[in-house]
């Protein structure tokens, strides 16, 4: 018995690419700042936030796309909330099975990823509704972009606040931390400075798209 | 003209059958997982806590925990055993004790500092503290683990116990930075005053409280060796 409508086809590139950039969850949805802002101080935090992040995304859609059928409206929200708790769980014990130190620096932000609208969206507004192999490559591709997203703030805020990039040192030793950007204010900044670049391309982008298109006319 | 039909309510079995089915599965994995991973995780904490018992105890070589039983001194920790008070004794490659290592916590700027000091009995003084839990800011905050002049305070900080045994013969106290000219005070950190002055404090309480009453018990640490 179907609860759901598919709206399915072959799984195509496009459902993996939209999340790099286009559907960048980070710089054009603007989801999941919780994380993005509060563990980006360090391009580790981010990378290793941005990766339990994918795996939860891909899981959590891969499952609830597979037991689609099974889930009625109804219930659906708490049926999802329990898949992407169990993933988390998951994540939880893999974090700190892999390094105890790396669990300590990312500290509640783990659990929280339950509560990450992102994932929560997305098995809503995609995986309810598609088949297993695009709702896995929607989810890939998200949890890419998120994960890009969180590197490109993390590393910006280490290598200016702490002259580092995976704790390895860039500038001479004279150079003076600029503190404020590894603080909650620089999240802030460096986060306005991506939004700032990624709007100027794609305003550039849709100039261009829109002259070629009257110059054919 | 065509007209969509209602969606009749679905029957409480697929209620059921959803929320059930999905529930006994996650659990299912969640266990598989947690048991898979307890071992790994079992032996990296041990190995950490060793870790920094060795740190703050820089004479020992191995190290046993014990928990504090209620009139009736120290008993070491029986594996699986939770609660209670913990205090870890090292001892050297011949099985002396060599010092003791306590945790310790306070308030900082940010949030609760964790820390772990080694307690050196015979020099009566704490020889090496290590932060165990901190988010103080960082570039500031954080100086009270990465600041070399900060740590020589604990290279040797006087802790000894009053003629009595029952205190400390002198309070640990903070004081501002290059001002320390006693073996019981410790330097602040410019830039990170409130962080300081709370490792310092913090230790002056557990320190009040637990050395006199280690060295009441050092044979119970002793015959385990």
């Amino acid at each position: 018995m179907a609860f759901e409508l598919d709206q399915d086809g072959a799984p195509g590139s496009d459902e993996f690419v939209k999340g790099l950039w286009r559907e960048n969850p980070v710089f054009v949805q603007v989801l999941g700042m919780c994380p993005a802002l509060a563990v980006s101080n360090t391009a580790r935090n981010a990378l290793a936030m941005g990766l339990a992040t994918l795996f939860v995304l891909v899981m959590s859609n891969v499952v609830i796309s597979s037991l689609r059928r099974f889930i009625p409206r109804q219930v659906r929200i708490a049926t999802y909330i329990l898949v992407i708790a169990t993933f988390v769980t998951v994540v939880d014990y893999a974090i700190q099975a892999l390094s105890l130190e790396l669990h300590k620096a990312l500290g509640a932000f783990i659990s929280l990823i339950v509560v990450n609208c992102l994932i929560l969206g997305r098995a809503e507004a995609f995986a309810s509704r598609h088949g297993v192999g695009r709702s896995a490559l929607d989810g890939l591709g998200m949890g890419l972009g998120f994960t890009l997203s969180l590197f490109s703030l993390g590393a910006v805020r280490e290598i200016l606040g702490n002259g580092t990039l995976f704790g390895l040192a860039l500038f001479h030793a004279g150079f003076q931390p600029w503190v404020i950007m590894i603080l909650p204010g620089g999240g802030f900044f460096t986060l306005a400075g991506w939004l700032l670049l990624f709007n100027a391309v794609r305003e550039r982008r849709a100039r261009a798209v829109s002259l070629a298109g009257e110059a054919a006319q | 003209m065509s007209q969509a039909l209602p969606t009749p309510p679905p029957r409480a079995w697929h209620l059921y059958r959803a929320m059930v089915g999905v529930g006994v599965l996650c659990g299912l994995l969640i266990v598989t997982v947690f048991l898979g991973t307890r071992p790994v995780i079992e032996r990296k904490r041990a190995e950490a806590l060793q870790r920094a018992v060795f740190q703050v105890l820089p004479r020992a070589r191995s190290s046993r925990s014990f928990r504090r039983m209620e009139g009736r001194g120290f008993e070491p920790v029986v594996k699986g055993a939770v609660g209670g008070e913990v205090v870890h004794a090292g001892y050297d490659e011949a099985g002396r004790l060599v010092g003791l290592a306590v945790e310790a916590s306070g308030m900082g700027y940010q949030d609760v500092i964790q820390v772990l000091y080694g307690y050196d009995f015979r020099e009566q003084a704490i020889v090496g503290i290590r932060v165990l839990a901190s988010r103080e800011t960082p570039g500031l905050g954080d100086k009270i683990e990465t600041d070399p002049a900060f740590l020589a305070n604990f290279v040797r900080l006087d802790v000894s116990v009053s003629e009595d045994g029952k205190r400390l013969a002198h309070p640990v106290e903070a004081v501002k930075p290059g001002a320390k000219q006693h073996a019981w005070q410790v330097d602040g950190i410019t830039g990170a005053t409130i962080s300081a002055t709370a490792i310092a404090d913090m230790l002056g309480r557990s320190a009040s409280r637990w050395i006199p009453l280690l060295r009441g018990h050092l044979g119970d640490f002793r015959e385990a060796s």
